[in-house]
């Protein structure tokens, strides 16, 4: 029932991109999301798809489950892409009764469109390809400078691995909380707004209640294990730079220069 | 007037990479006023059965009909065969959410419909018949303790008056005692009200003093469909499978190897103490 949320769901395949160290990926993340809000002109597209597909084709995982994450984001991505296409103004395009679609505002659409696309297929095959445990390990070493100025890494890394650990959990127990309110009879399709939002009661309480408890469960656990927050904390598998990883930075360069000459001349 | 699973197939994430196959092949017939036991390993696919024959699950392929009719007709109200076929969930305490005990158990009749005065005439049978405490009735239901919370969330499903009543694991995590107070509790029920009662368990030493009829699950199919006594002669095929017979059954074969010729055909330690007395009467 609730089995069909993607975004943030690794897909397990042996590939290059899954075995790289999820703090390369981070980096090569960054880059792709600048490179595609800064990029100009046709052939800064072309390089930027380009090298999108070659990451989607290395990571094996298939190309339907990247897409499923835009899934989410349809309605968002029409409404912008109206907006954008009738209200700005500019030279006249084509004129439907008494809205004009200037040649400024398909461009600055499609662009947006272009952009918000990328934009969450390129971060799908970052979260599809490494575990949550992983990304969070990276955001902790990639974020250490930091801590030297008094900001909490460790806890909200700790946080953050804490908090997707738990999404799979929660939705395995609002579907069984949900199939043993069906078989007492509860409806939670039928009805107007207000009936919809009452028939949630049975579904959300306890809900709530079994998310306190696992998480005082947790605390618990975690206090046992005398578990005292990031200070002189070794790691079990510590991240370490591997010759993929060299590569992938040089690849990352060439690209970040690639752009930038297109940026320039394009 | 039966539930019958023809060629049933279920699996799990079809297509991707987390495709699993929990259900192969099942074919059953389940009578009204039966009392089945369903016992398996864990990850048998005994709870995926369960959930098909209330429709929650929906088959890949095989076709289930209740009373004849097909249950994936496109006519068919699945809300309605939900009412027929009560289930309790493990730990269904978990599913508590009402203000009061009283409440939460009259939220099943409720939603079959039924006039206010029956709902809550329903709700308070159905919390005596579990025996639980009439002090209890008005508390939250997060105030009681863990049995008194399995005995309300069992109530919430027996005041729908299911024709077919099916249990996963409804004594998982409690203590001897309460065990067997919930099962002779079920026994009772099953006894009051001639209902068909289907109890999922992984322990045959719970299962085989109620039921009339075991179903054996392994990997998805079913290995055994008998009798306990018929079952329980494929002691060392079930340890095979991760399950053991009853402890007597181990007993009554070893007394019998060791040249006491008792009948190895007993389920239960009344049974057994019954053969064994027998045995001693002849011989002294």
């Amino acid at each position: 029932m609730l089995r069909e949320i993607t975004l943030g769901q690794y897909y397990p395949v042996d590939s290059v991109i899954h075995k790289m160290d999820p703090r390369t990926k981070l980096f090569a993340t960054v880059i792709y999301i600048l490179s595609i809000f800064c990029f100009r002109g046709p052939i800064g597209f072309v390089a930027i798809t380009a090298g999108l597909i070659a990451v989607i084709y290395l990571s094996k995982v298939p190309f339907s489950f990247m897409v499923r994450g835009l899934k989410a984001i349809v309605f968002i991505l029409v409404f912008a892409g109206i907006l954008n296409l009738f209200m700005t103004p500019g030279r006249e395009l084509i004129s439907i009764w008494k809205f004009t679609v200037t040649y400024e505002g398909a461009k600055s659409a499609s662009l947006m469109l272009f952009r918000m696309i990328y934009l969450i297929i390129g971060t799908s095959v970052m979260t599809l390809t490494t575990t949550p445990n992983q990304l969070t390990d990276g955001l902790e070493t990639a974020l250490k400078p930091f801590a030297k100025i008094k900001v909490p890494v460790h806890e909200i890394a700790m946080m953050m691995s804490i908090a997707l650990r738990f999404i799979p959990i929660l939705v395995e127990e609002t579907d069984k909380i949900m199939k043993a309110q069906m078989a007492r009879g509860a409806d939670f399709e039928s009805g107007g707004i207000i009936k919809k939002v009452k028939s949630m009661v049975p579904l959300l309480v306890p809900l709530f209640v079994s998310a306190f408890r696992r998480a005082n469960d947790l605390a618990l656990a975690m206090e046992a294990r005398c578990y005292h927050g990031g200070e002189g904390r070794t790691k079990m598998i510590p991240l370490h730079y591997e010759h993929r990883d060299k590569v992938a930075y040089v690849v990352v360069i060439v690209y970040i220069v690639l752009i930038f000459i297109l940026r320039k001349f394009a | 007037m039966s539930l019958i699973l023809d060629n049933v197939s279920y699996v799990y994430s079809q297509g991707n990479a987390y495709e699993k196959k929990a259900l192969d092949g099942i074919n059953l017939k389940i009578e009204d006023g039966e009392f089945i036991g369903i016992i398996g390993h864990t990850g048998s696919g005994k709870s995926t059965l369960i959930q098909h024959l209330n429709g929650l699950l929906k088959a890949t392929d095989g076709k289930i009909y209740f009373d004849g009719e097909d249950i994936y007709d496109k006519d068919y109200e699945l809300r309605d065969l939900r009412m027929q076929v009560g289930m309790v969930f493990q730990y269904p305490e978990h599913q508590l959410f009402d203000e009061t005990v009283f409440k939460d158990v009259c939220f099943g009749p409720r939603n079959q419909g039924l006039p206010e005065k029956d709902v809550q005439l329903r709700g308070y049978e159905a919390l005596k018949n579990v025996g639980l405490n009439e002090k209890y009735f008005d508390v939250s239901p997060f105030e009681l303790s863990g049995g008194q919370k399995r005995r309300a969330a069992i109530a919430g499903v027996i005041a729908m008056k299911p024709r077919v009543l099916i249990l996963d694991e409804p004594t998982a995590g409690l203590d001897p005692r309460g065990k067997d107070e919930i099962l002779d509790m079920i026994a009772a029920n099953h006894q009051r009200y001639g209902n068909t009662v289907i109890l999922v368990s992984h322990s045959m030493e719970d299962v085989a003093k109620y039921v009339d009829r075991i179903i054996v699950m392994d990997d998805g199919k079913i290995k055994y469909d008998d009798e306990p006594r018929e079952v329980f002669k494929y002691y060392k095929e079930l340890e095979k499978i991760g399950l053991a017979a009853p402890q007597v059954t181990y007993l009554m074969n070893d007394l019998r190897e060791n040249g006491y010729p008792v009948s190895t055909d007993v389920t239960t330690v009344d049974e057994a103490k019954s053969a064994i007395l027998k045995l001693f009467k002849i011989q002294t």
